[in-house]
């Protein structure tokens, strides 16, 4: 199934987090990734979720967090007409042998080293998150020591903000 | 801005109630609401505070004045075993969509999260079981936070919501601002091609049916619902949560839906071209194969909450929107029709529903609850625990009116009962008869309540069905174990007559129908709280019965 992003824009509260992880759990809803960030209103913060479940999953997804009180707007960001980030970190093991090849494939993928140990480094890489799993795909030769990435962060392209900065109910 | 004062927060506490109109709390005193238990002293004349013998009753006290009422119940309690003997409560308010607002104590904010005497993060617990909850940092937050919670509970889908004071925010001091008492904006008009839509395709039905549930009872919807059902003479079916909103005796009344339902009622949903769904969420003890529910019909569903579209079950169209609202914009454009063969056809089936047989050798459960009716008349409220004599409650109580069968449906709360009897009691002022009916099972869960009936002397009749056993549980081992009943037959000694007048009450026990009819009339005599135990045949069953994930092929009838 498809990869399907949302955003929610919440009350940026003490335990908003919690809210809707826990209305994630009891519905069993199951995510890719969460990520939650600052907006530029203090006030509300943004919560990107990945799932790959199918339209009727997600339309449920979308209702049910609708109703929290604390969720100010929630809305799809289709693949096509959105920004999508993800940011990688990953160390591999590297010696005198090995470490010029790494190094080209970093810069093929416009990836920064950021760490170097005598027998490892670090690379940073941010991009869709097809970028990173192809990244990931050249690395798979190498042994990969430990890895990270934050899930995906996204907005909509285009001039049309979709930051309804209401409070509700009021 | 009004006129302002410093208060402390638990007369803001006071103040606030007061002012969002208020009359009665139930609740528990303990150490962090000491400070909320002084101001409620102080302010008897304006506010009734009822205390129950266990947290779990207060707030199916609240529960139950809620549900008679269509009011915000309030509950209050302490931190800690206080506010997690809530939980029971608010989950089942939660549930059944009732307006509740739980006020508990914490303790002071420089102990919270040190693991203190009586600390439970109960925002945390009851997280998944209200519409919302707050935790109160600050006194100045304090005033506004409760007008939120009341708001919320009343408002869109109604249900429960927390709100959890820590005691150092009840004695700090702030400038309290009065307001007026916060009031529903009236409901928004539902979107006029989506009511277009909805009146084409019931215009259009040969075999139309309604199925209504919770949600036309809790927006005072019936008068609108018997004008479609009258007006296009469409039948109606009905949910647990919706008995009482037509009376029994309407022709286009075909009676309960789903699981022991009537054979009719879940027919004519199987055989219908449209089924117009009203208030209600297609669960699973209605659409109990959600594969095959209504299999031939487009559904058109009526609903406050869009997250109920498409949630069970996949309907064709739907209007979101009060109930009430979206009835009374929808009727004008709804025409009038016979649907005569269809009429016809229900007619016929009605002959093969299940009808109990009177047998004098023993006492049945039918019979009591016909004596009920007919000794209580039309102003009975009926409150009921959970098991085989809920649903025969719900089977055989006629006379019922809107706001008169309260029953928690959602969670099938065994011990809801008694604390909601005494809610139902204390809101309609002892102005009705109300009629607690249980089983030994679930009275044996809270019948503690009785002291607090007793206490404030509240004349509500309890009518114990007593089969000696869990009836509903081994109603199923009987049908789907092999007769083996595991812990459903638990060999109790208890005296129910002798523990009412150990309470303070008065019960006696009844072995016959003529037995019954007179203890019955004597019971609606008395002035405080009385219990009739009802000696039943421990194999009585709930009928019919559609088992669960089944259709209406799989029903049995005896």
């Amino acid at each position: 199934m498809q990869r399907k992003v949302i955003s929610i824009l919440v009350q940026n509260h003490a335990g908003v987090l919690a809210r809707v992880s826990s209305l994630f759990g009891r519905r069993g809803f199951n995510i890719d990734s969460l990520t939650v960030s600052a907006t530029n209103d203090p006030g509300i913060s943004r919560i990107t979720v990945v799932v790959h479940d199918d339209e009727k999953v997600l339309d449920q997804i979308m209702k049910q967090t609708q109703r929290l009180e604390e969720t100010c707007n929630i809305f799809r960001l289709e693949n096509e007409k959105s920004l999508l980030r993800e940011l990688l970190l990953v160390r591999v093991a590297a010696n005198a042998h090995n470490r010029g090849e790494l190094r080209e494939i970093a810069d093929i993928y416009k990836a920064r080293i950021i760490d170097m140990a005598p027998a490892s480094m670090a690379i940073e890489l941010t991009g869709e998150p097809e970028k990173i799993d192809a990244f990931l795909t050249m690395l798979g030769h190498y042994n990969v020591l430990e890895l990270c990435r934050t899930g995906i962060t996204a907005m909509a392209r285009g001039d049309g903000s979709k930051h309804i900065h209401t409070e509700k109910g009021v | 801005m009004g006129e302002k004062m410093k208060l402390t927060g638990a007369e803001i506490f006071t103040q606030v109630l007061i002012e969002q109109g208020v009359e009665v709390l139930f609740g528990y005193p303990g150490g962090s609401v000491l400070n909320i238990y002084d101001a409620l002293y102080q302010c008897q004349d304006k506010l009734t505070h009822i205390m129950t013998a266990h947290e779990q009753g207060a707030a199916h006290a609240a529960d139950g004045y809620a549900r008679a009422t269509g009011k915000t119940g309030v509950v209050l309690a302490t931190s800690g075993p206080g506010a997690t003997n809530l939980v029971t409560g608010i989950a089942t308010a939660y549930m059944d969509s009732v307006p509740m607002v739980a006020f508990t104590g914490n303790v002071g904010t420089n102990l919270i999260g040190k693991d203190s005497f009586q600390e439970v993060y109960i925002a945390g617990i009851t997280m998944p079981i209200t519409k919302h909850n707050y935790v109160v940092r600050k006194v100045e937050e304090l005033a506004d936070i409760m007008r939120s919670a009341f708001r919320i509970a009343q408002t869109g889908r109604k249900g429960p919501v927390l709100v959890d004071i820590p005691k150092d925010v009840t004695s700090a001091e702030c400038e309290y601002y009065p307001r007026p008492k916060w009031t529903p904006p009236s409901a928004a008009l539902p979107q006029a091609t989506a009511l277009a839509k909805a009146a084409q395709l019931i215009n259009q039905a040969k075999q139309p049916v309604i199925y209504f549930g919770g949600g036309v009872a809790s927006a005072e919807a019936g008068p609108e619902l018997r004008q479609l059902c009258e007006k296009a003479q469409i039948p109606a079916t009905y949910t647990l949560m919706a008995a009482g909103v037509l009376g029994y005796e309407e022709p286009l009344n075909l009676g309960l839906v789903g699981m022991h339902g009537c054979r009719t009622s879940n027919k004519a949903i199987d055989e219908a071209d449209v089924v117009i769904a009203i208030g209600t969420r297609f669960s699973d003890r209605v659409a109990l194969n959600t594969s095959r529910f209504a299999k031939k019909a487009a559904i058109v569903q009526i609903d406050i909450d869009p997250s109920e579209v498409n949630k069970n079950v996949q309907v064709e169209h739907w209007v979101i929107g009060d109930v009430k609202a979206v009835l009374r914009a929808l009727l004008p454009l709804v025409e009038a029709a016979n649907h005569g063969p269809w009429l016809e056809q229900i007619a016929q089936w009605k002959e093969q529903d299940y009808h109990p047989i009177d047998d004098n050798s023993r006492l049945q459960p039918h019979r009591i609850l016909g004596t009920v009716c007919e000794l209580t008349g039309p102003q009975g409220v009926y409150v009921t625990d959970v098991g085989q004599h809920q649903m025969w409650a719900a089977q055989y109580i006629r006379h019922l009116q809107p706001r008169s069968f309260l029953t928690s449906g959602g969670l099938g709360t065994m011990g809801f009962g008694y604390g909601a009897a005494i809610g139902a009691c204390i809101a309609l002022n002892k102005s009705r008869p109300v009629i607690m009916l249980t089983g030994d099972g679930s009275f044996h869960m809270n019948l503690n309540e009785a002291c607090t009936a007793v206490s404030y002397e509240l004349p509500i009749i309890t009518i114990i069905f007593n089969n000696q056993v869990l009836g509903m549980v081994r109603q199923w081992q009987t049908t789907f174990y092999g007769k083996r009943y595991s812990s459903t037959d638990p060999q109790r000694k208890t005296d129910f007559p002798k523990l009412a007048e150990a309470f303070g009450a008065q019960g006696c026990r009844c072995q016959t129908q003529e037995e019954f009819e007179k203890a019955f009339r004597w019971a609606l005599e008395q002035k405080g709280p009385v219990w009739i135990e009802c000696l039943i045949d421990k194999d009585e069953k709930v009928l019919p019965m559609i088992p669960a994930g089944g259709t209406l092929d799989d029903i049995m009838m005896s």
